[in-house]
């Protein structure tokens, strides 16, 4: 089972996070085949990929950066980075 | 008559302790420490068990877990590996694979029958003609398979344990002692694990009668033992390699989930057999199964033995047998004797004849061996000419070694294959993995110890960030100890090459010419491997045949998948203690002090209906009534409530709900639907607003903690300044429901009641019996109605207040049945049984949930203005005729439309307010659209009609929601 070194809390083992997928940025006003796009197909290539990880016993979102070829996480995002802004 | 030797230096017997045992209905004795089969070869018991396809007599060959068709069977346990398994006093045994008993098998005729069962037959003969499959399945299955499980088990759980260390080393042979010492030395925190129950490895049983390996074996185990940083687990079996180092060992008491910062693998070689004709008579065995039987049990082999060798190790089981008083007829050595060191020069100077040059070429006997075949070899086939019977009732092969590397290759190790050494050997480790000793091709024990030394400072440099010596030592043997081809063919076969499976030297050339030339194909078409050894004595053979059929080299034939268990592991063991959390809510026990009949819903418990079982249609029907009519209280606390705080708290909501919830007025609530980015409702709610920056949001049930974890997502994605509470399990909730609902609460709290101020949506905090609440008029049940939330500590003091101050109006409680009811009534819908992971709000009829043009955005809203006009089916009401006495149709019940299925019911039930069955049904389009009839096709098959009708089915106008109470009074 794998473990994670998080940067806050330390070695904690997989079994105590959800796995939410690629970091993903919704195309605003895009046009219907970019939207499908969007919503229907992931990034599936071996290679680095940024992905949502929650903490389930303290509530805390982290974003890695993993080679999925290697299962190695390469770093940890700063959540700064992943922000997007949603029209109000 | 017994074969028990003298106690033997090494052996793991208890001689004070006698037991007695029963196999195939005869009486046995063996002592405390025997295993099963060395008990029964010390009484002279050869034949162990029967092959598991032509049922041919087998006796013992490993004596190291390997002994698959020595399998027993007692009362509670099947496939019990007699090798490895302890004896225990009392035990009844019989064999496992037979028709009859173990001497007269019925099958055995089977194996007459082999040159009509060639390879792959499974798969050429039964499936036609299509009509008889069904008796050929009742056949195979009768046949196929090994022993009898008791379907009348008794649960018996054993708890799993976490452990921690450094550095884990399996395997407790000389190289795995050498290397937890060496990292021991440097200050590592060290388990030394060995599945066997005592350590010491082959230094005991290959090395127990040489006189230079005595002291080192007594220093090493005397130094693992008493080092303050090593942990010996004898007895565990590292179950198999889990990312980061991770090993389940499986021991005595149930498994060690082993968390290791670093694996050194001292698994040592696993010997594998000769390849020719009558090689799994009993009496036919490993050179280093005999010595195991010989250290460990004190039990002599037989009387009369030829040891067939292709490498030193077979010189010394020669004179490990003399030395047990076995006649040794002859060394038959398929090479040359001179490169076999020292122990051949002894074993010569003992007069005992060696036939270099030579292989067996068959060996001979019914259910037990008679005589050997030898002639001379000349690398692939035998001069039979010059062959030779010699009487032998015992036959010892030795002729290579198959590395136990599963570990390794789980862990994503390259191992290739070495040509000096004739073996596959490590190549390439990842990090973290380390391996030494025979496993390593480290053979001599200086060898093996350098190289035990070697691994534990390479892992103790790794863990420490140190770098490694510059000076590589090279530990691995320069003399092969495997031949490259111990494989001898014969016309008549039964050379085997999978004892598991029965599987003949043809077999798997045949398979070959079929196209099945890739190692993974062929083991799958041949099954070669896919017994329950998984093939430990069975593939390198496999690949060598494999590799020489098609001219590649053993490389590029490459070796099939090591998956984890390495042995099998008990589902016991595996399955630890059953932990099922159950969240109990603060009236749980109420509940059951009145009769509830629980039910699961998510982690939760929650009362289903009141009443007994057999009353289980009248107590639901009682309930609704007094819902309808006067009043009910069910306990909703295991609703999501989330508590979301702060100036961005209206931003948060807005982005992830369909409707805006940002211009909620205080003190009121709004309907709270969720939908996913393909615009798929995942869960309702409501939201109340409890201050400006502040809103109070429930959820379902099942979905409460994906709920708060979508929320906590966004508000880290879109950066906004929110605070997010789960209170779900620290308040409690319950829905006191019906027309006196209000008549009830009013003296009771100091919220003011009335329908101006406290209108249907409205949310209000206040004090009930004292307590501090908050109220909610809610509608979910179709009757006035509030929901009641308060701190769990208080929750049973307004429950009871309400339960009894209500006796007048005939409060009742209600379960999940009743409520189920109540709002299919109103035509409201369960998110999950009326919706589908495929369901969006437009088929769920709420298309006023989805402000399209009012919102700019909402997470799915791109996605729901796609599908607005799209939709291909559509949420239905519908009711059974009237007077309808037919089959009752069921929830996923299809809907038929001209033959075709045109949806399924989601939800139905009796209706006591209208007196007919009415449910949901989600209708494809174009049914959905038209006001035909529905046809639903029931359990028997019948076509049942349905009426299309609107929602909701009761109070269409929503007036019993505001009901004055003055008038039901």
């Amino acid at each position: 089972m794998k473990v994670f070194d998080c940067p806050v809390i330390g070695p904690r083992p997989i079994s105590e996070f959800d796995y939410i997928g690629e970091v993903r940025r919704p195309p605003m006003d895009a046009d219907e085949p970019t939207w499908a796009a969007y919503v229907f197909n992931r990034q599936g290539a071996p290679g680095l990929l940024r992905e949502w990880w929650y903490h389930r016993p303290t509530g805390r979102w982290y974003v890695m950066e993993r080679d999925t070829l290697k299962d190695e996480v390469v770093r940890f995002i700063d959540l700064e980075e992943v922000r997007y802004d949603i029209p109000a | 008559m017994t074969s028990r030797l003298d106690p033997q230096p090494l052996e793991w017997l208890d001689r004070s302790e006698t037991l007695s045992f029963e196999f195939e209905g005869l009486a046995f004795t063996g002592f405390a420490g025997d295993s099963i089969s060395s008990a029964l070869l010390a009484s002279n018991q050869t034949l162990l068990g029967r092959s598991f396809k032509y049922h041919r007599p087998r006796g013992a060959v490993t004596l190291a877990n390997h002994d698959v068709n020595a399998l027993f069977q007692s009362s509670e346990e099947p496939n019990i590996r007699g090798d490895v398994t302890p004896l225990a006093a009392g035990m009844s045994l019989t064999a496992c694979n037979v028709n009859g008993s173990l001497e007269k098998d019925k099958d055995q005729i089977i194996g007459k029958l082999s040159r009509f069962l060639p390879v792959g037959f499974y798969y050429k003969s039964f499936h036609k003609p299509k009509k008889l499959f069904p008796m050929w399945e009742r056949v195979i299955r009768e046949k196929a398979g090994l022993g009898t499980i008791d379907t009348r088990w008794d649960a018996r759980r054993k708890a799993k344990t976490y452990g921690f260390c450094d550095l884990l080393v399996v395997g407790a042979g000389a190289s795995g002692m050498q290397a937890a010492l060496t990292a021991a030395e440097q200050g590592l925190d060290v388990v030394l694990a060995d599945e066997n129950p005592h350590i010491g490895g082959s230094l005991d049983y290959q090395l127990a009668n040489d006189d230079s390996a005595a002291p080192i074996r007594t220093a090493l185990k005397q130094k693992v033992q008493s080092h303050a940083n090593i942990r010996v687990l004898p007895g565990h079996l590292a179950c198999g390699w889990y990312t980061d180092h991770y090993v389940p060992l499986l021991g005595p008491e149930g498994i060690v989930k082993m968390r290791a910062r670093a694996v050194i693998s001292a698994t040592g070689v696993m010997e594998q057999p000769a390849v020719f004709r009558n090689n799994d008579l009993p009496g036919v065995m490993m050179a280093s199964g005999a010595q195991r039987l010989v250290a460990r049990y004190a039990v002599k082999p037989g009387q009369r033995a030829v040891v067939l060798t292709a490498n030193s190790e077979g010189y010394r089981a020669a004179l490990d047998m003399l030395a047990a008083g076995v006649e040794v007829a002859a060394v038959v050595d398929m090479g040359k004797a001179d490169s076999r060191g020292r122990w051949a020069d002894e074993l010569k100077s003992k007069n005992v004849s060696v036939l270099e040059g030579h292989a067996v070429y068959e060996a001979k006997g019914k259910d037990k061996l008679k005589q050997v075949v030898v002639a001379p070899f000349d690398g692939s086939a035998c001069n039979l000419k010059l062959a030779r019977e010699i009487d032998a009732d015992l036959l010892l092969m030795s002729v290579g070694w198959a590395p136990a590397a599963q570990l390794l290759y789980q862990a994503g190790s390259r191992l290739a294959y070495d040509s000096t050494l004739e073996q596959i050997l490590p190549q390439e480790l990842p990090s973290g993995i380390f391996a030494c000793g025979r496993l390593n091709g480290a053979f001599t024990l200086d060898q093996r110890l350098a190289d035990g030394e070697r691994a534990g400072t390479e892992a103790a440099a790794f863990l420490k960030d140190q770098p490694l010596p510059a000076e590589q030592t090279d530990c691995r043997d320069t003399e092969a100890h495997s031949h490259p081809w111990p494989i001898v063919d014969h016309p008549k076969g039964k050379n085997f090459v999978d004892y598991d499976e029965d599987l003949q030297l043809k077999d798997l050339v045949n398979a070959a010419k079929e196209g099945f030339d890739n190692i993974e194909l062929m083991k799958r078409f041949s099954t070669v491997g896919m017994g329950p050894s998984q093939g430990k004595h069975a593939n390198m053979n496999g690949i060598r045949v494999l590799a020489a059929v098609t001219g590649r080299t053993i490389d590029q034939t490459g070796s099939t998948t090591a998956r984890p268990m390495f042995h099998p592991v008990p589902v016991q063991a595996l399955a630890g203690r059953r932990f099922r959390a159950e969240r109990l809510t603060a009236m749980h026990q109420w509940h059951l002090d009145n009769g509830a009949q629980m039910m699961e819903a998510g982690a939760w418990l929650r009362p289903e209906f009141y009443g007994r079982q057999e009353e289980r249609a009248q107590a639901i029907l009682r309930e609704v009534q007094a819902v309808r009519t006067g009043l009910g209280l069910i306990d909703v606390s295991t609703l999501g409530k989330i508590e979301v705080m702060g100036p961005d708290a209206g931003k948060l909501l807005d982005g992830a709900y369909t409707m805006r919830m940002s211009n909620i007025k205080q003190d009121m609530t709004r309907y709270a639907l969720m939908v996913d980015e393909s615009g798929v409702i995942v869960d309702d709610g409501i939201a109340a607003r409890v201050a400006e920056d502040r809103f109070y949001v429930s959820a379902t049930t099942s979905h409460a903690d994906a709920t708060f974890r979508t929320l906590s997502r966004h508000i880290v994605e879109w950066g906004l300044d929110v605070r997010l509470v789960n209170r779900t399990g620290t308040l409690a909730a319950m829905n006191l429901a019906g027309p006196h609902a209000r008549k009830l609460l009013a003296p009771l709290t100091d919220i003011d009641l009335s329908e101006e101020n406290f209108p249907y949506l409205g949310f209000k905090e206040g004090n009930l019996c004292g307590v501090p609440v908050r109220l909610i008029r809610v509608g979910f049940v179709g009757e006035l109605g509030y929901e009641i939330h308060l701190p769990i500590e208080s929750a049973q003091l307004v429950w009871n207040t309400l339960m009894n101050k209500g006796a007048e109006y005939g409060i009742r409680p209600f379960g999940v049945e009743a409520q189920r009811v109540l709002r299919l009534e109103k035509g409201h819908i369960i998110v999950g049984q009326d919706t589908d992971g495929l369901t969006n709000p437009f088929e769920a009829n709420m298309p006023w949930a989805v402000p399209l043009k009012s919102k700019p955005w909402f997470t799915g809203k791109p996605s729901l203005a796609l599908l607005k006009e799209r939709c291909q089916r559509t949420l239905r009401g519908f009711m059974l005729p009237k007077g309808y006495s037919g089959e009752l149709p069921k929830e996923c019940h299809l809907l038929i439309d001209s033959g075709d299925i045109a949806g399924r019911i989601t939800s139905i039930a009796y209706s006591p307010s209208l007196g007919r069955y009415i449910g949901l049904a989600m209708v494809d389009q174009p049914l959905a659209g038209s006001d035909r009839m529905y046809q639903v096709r029931v359990d028997s098959g019948a076509l049942v009609p349905l009426e299309p009708c609107a929602i909701p089915f009761y109070d269409a106008e929503g007036e019993r929601q505001t009901i004055d109470l003055t008038e039901v009074a």
